[in-house]
């Protein structure tokens, strides 16, 4: 879905870049190690055992010695690294930087773009919109089990436990759409529980967010405003919030602009009308065990409800 | 040790039928539909209509019963009953007296209708399924339903005991308050 793939090996930030780097450090040090230690056993298993002279025994003793210096130095290289990555890692924090607050639900993430001033607050689910090459803080919660979020292209996993306030920060330096996941085993429907992370250029990710901040446009045509009656009459407003309506349950993912995201359910199907109408009247098909419950909807009010959902944009 | 062999093979075979671990997430049995309102009579004309279970459909399941604990709070049941079921502006859940009753059919009208001054009714917001399993922890919680299916732990931190080592409340009767 994404037009870069999903892995710590192509990393679009700093921080995933550090950890990048520090992974073929490694990897190469331990193929060196590697490769030294199968040359010095087939030597050792050709040449055999040659007398136990005073000049072998030296050899010997050189030998260990060599190979002990060359294990510490290895090991220190290492550490080094480990370290000063860690360190810099840190070194994005920043005052000024976007903070984004995401909150692991089973099996969805709630996210609100935070602000001291509480009307340029924007509250979203399962897909985030980042600015390219500005620091981006997430403040991780969760709100049942332990959940972790992993963007492998951005950075390492951070869990998200109850009870309990974790940090990441974040930079896309290249425009893009990343796949996040959930990387902590957390119930049936773990596998599918994604985040769509999409950098784009500041100017363009403002307009984004100004948007996002926007109450749900009241709806013009009949049949719009019949799905409305459904959504603020029916099931839907015990769970989900409409900014702009009476819909206003706090259990379940917001939709006031969920026509603007790209996929359902957390990454697991397209956003497209067929799969939206699938999604809401047989959810437990598509994602068995999830919170949704199957609706009994007659298929005009289906159609209606649909007409109205998409113009949620 | 034959014997022995038989024994535990047949009571392996017996926890597989168990109806506690079963999730039925789309499906409910046909006999719980019951979308006809609450009927105060048995008077009819025609055939008689299938008789609407007495029991939750969930009364033996824990996965129904801890469905059925979220939605307490989900569906803000919690803000008036308190989070605990010791009541607050609503009547204690936790206690042995039923205003309107304490059979399951009784507490889903309950639910599904709504009663005078007060409780409101939820029927058409919430699916008959989640009603059901409402019906379901709201027994558990007077200590109605059998304590192997009856959550064994809180999510949150409350100083009630988990519904499983609630007692048997016997009910009573109370009429309107």
């Amino acid at each position: 879905m994404g037009d870069v793939i999903q892995s710590v090996l192509a990393p679009a930030g700093i921080q995933a870049a550090r950890i990048a780097h520090l992974w073929w450090v490694m990897f190469w040090v331990c193929t060196v190690v590697f490769i030294l230690v199968v040359g010095a056993m087939a030597i050792a298993v050709t040449r055999g055992r040659r007398g136990a002279s005073d000049a072998g025994h030296r050899v010997l003793s050189r030998n260990v010695a060599i190979a002990t210096a060359a294990s510490i130095a290895a090991l220190l290289v290492l550490l080094t690294h480990s370290v000063v990555t860690g360190r810099a890692l840190e070194t994005l924090k920043t005052p000024d930087a976007l903070r984004i607050q995401i909150t692991g639900y089973q099996w969805w993430w709630d996210v609100e773009y935070l602000n001291p001033q509480p009307s340029l607050r924007a509250v979203t689910a399962n897909e985030i919109h980042i600015p390219v090459g500005r620091p981006v803080g997430l403040t991780l919660l969760s709100s049942d089990v332990i959940h972790s979020l992993w963007i492998p292209n951005l950075h390492g996993k951070i869990d998200l436990i109850p009870g309990r306030v974790n940090e990441m920060w974040i930079q896309a330096d290249r425009p893009g759409v990343y796949r996040g996941q959930c990387a902590e085993f957390c119930g049936l429907q773990h596998a599918k529980m994604a985040i769509t992370i999409v950098a784009e250029p500041p100017d363009q990710f403002e307009g984004w967010v100004a948007h996002q901040r926007e109450p749900a446009p009241p709806p013009t045509l009949p049949s719009q405003q019949r799905g409305l009656d459904i959504v603020e009459r029916g099931p839907c407003a015990m769970c989900h919030t409409i900014a702009g309506t009476t819909a206003g349950g706090r259990t379940a993912p917001d939709l006031t602009h969920i026509a603007s995201r790209s996929t359902l359910a957390a990454g697991t199907v397209p956003n497209t009308r067929g799969y939206l109408a699938g999604w809401i009247v047989d959810p437990q098909h598509v994602k068995p065990g999830n919170k949704m419950p199957p609706l009994a909807l007659s298929s005009s009010d289906l159609q209606a409800l649909l007409d109205y959902l998409e113009t949620l944009k | 040790m034959r014997a022995a062999a038989c024994a535990l093979i047949v009571a392996v075979l017996a926890c597989g039928a168990c109806e506690r671990e079963q999730r039925r997430y789309t499906e409910l049995p046909a006999a719980a539909d019951r979308s006809t309102s609450v009927r105060l009579t048995t008077l009819q004309p025609g055939m008689p209509q299938a008789q609407p279970p007495e029991q939750s459909p969930y009364q033996y399941n824990a996965y129904g019963i801890a469905e059925g604990k979220r939605l307490y709070n989900a569906y803000n049941c919690s803000g008036c009953h308190a989070m605990a079921g010791g009541g607050a502006i609503g009547p204690a859940l936790i206690d042995d007296k039923w205003i309107y009753g304490s059979a399951p059919d009784q507490i889903f009208s309950t639910i599904k209708q709504g009663r005078p001054d007060g409780m409101p009714s939820f029927g058409g917001h919430i699916p008959d399924q989640q009603i059901w399993q409402l019906v379901a922890y709201v027994e558990s919680m007077a200590g109605l339903v059998s304590q192997d299916a009856a959550p064994g732990r809180n999510d949150d931190q409350m100083a009630k005991k988990p519904e499983a080592r609630k007692e048997d409340t016997r009910p009573k009767q109370t009429g309107h308050r």
